[in-house]
């Protein structure tokens, strides 16, 4: 913890939704990835975010994330017996990734990004106004 | 508040580090706006300045076994949500970006009222 704690809190929020942000981009690039087996295909992938408190009286409160989990939901069915990657009774494996709810996700990462980066630099120009005090 | 520069500055130089913790307090909430049952926190003013208005009228003590008042410090409480989320999360985040707006606009004020009043003593110390 430096003497300039809101920077770590608002930068910890910087990368706690840049890893939401890139477990999107994981998801939707790979919503269209076929496996021919039930076990190979693409599981989706989600980061869960923790408080982590800076000081003892807790009051200052970090992000950090916890664990980035793998999806349960089974995947999608499709018969497709001219699919090159088909299985012996013709069925391929899609993930299953809906497009709405990643888009939507991504946009509130996106929006929480934004607004780590307002507080940074409003914090950082009161810094300054600070420093230069009285000249 | 002994030496005579902090008796100067007055109450703004006690105030700016409260409005610094403040804006701390916001920002955390902003980071945390998307964690599990991370409840918004906030500080009293109210209750820091009665705390503090407390602590300036206590009398002297000049005996050892004078009981002294105990300084609670700054009052924080958990905020209630205006529309909680169902991972039990409380945090607004508009609500937290106009206060980090307003507690910014504040500290501003503070600071500035700090500074004429340096610039004043200069002004005093080189005699111009």
């Amino acid at each position: 913890m430096s003497n300039l704690p809101i920077f770590d809190v608002a930068g910890s929020a910087l990368q706690a939704q840049s890893v939401r942000l890139s477990t999107i981009a994981s998801n939707l690039s790979n919503a269209d990835s076929i496996a021919s087996s039930a076990d190979a295909v693409y599981k989706p992938v989600e980061p869960i975010f923790q408080a982590r408190p800076l000081d003892k009286g807790g009051s200052l409160t970090s992000v950090q994330v916890k664990e980035i989990t793998q999806s349960e939901a089974p995947p999608i069915k499709r018969y497709e017996p001219g699919h090159p990657m088909a299985d012996a009774d013709g069925y391929v494996y899609a993930p299953d990734v809906d497009p709405v709810a990643q888009m939507v996700n991504l946009i509130s990462a996106s929006r929480s990004y934004q607004a780590g980066v307002e507080v940074l630099n409003t914090a950082k120009e009161l810094a300054l106004a600070t420093l230069t005090m009285g000249r | 508040m002994s030496n005579p520069i902090s008796n100067y500055l007055g109450v703004h130089a006690a105030a700016l580090p409260l409005r610094e913790q403040r804006m701390q307090l916001i920002a955390s909430n902003l980071a945390n706006v998307d964690t599990p049952h991370y409840k918004a926190k906030d500080i009293s003013f109210q209750a820091a300045l009665e705390s503090a208005a407390l602590q300036a009228a206590a009398p002297e003590s000049t005996h050892e076994r004078h009981l002294t008042l105990l300084d609670a410090g700054p009052r924080i409480f958990e905020r209630t949500g205006v529309q909680p989320s169902l991972d039990g999360n409380t945090v607004d985040a508009d609500t937290e970006r106009a206060a980090y707006g307003r507690a910014a606009l504040e500290y501003r004020a503070s600071l500035s009222f700090v500074e004429s009043k340096v610039r004043t003593l200069l002004t005093a110390i080189t005699g111009q």
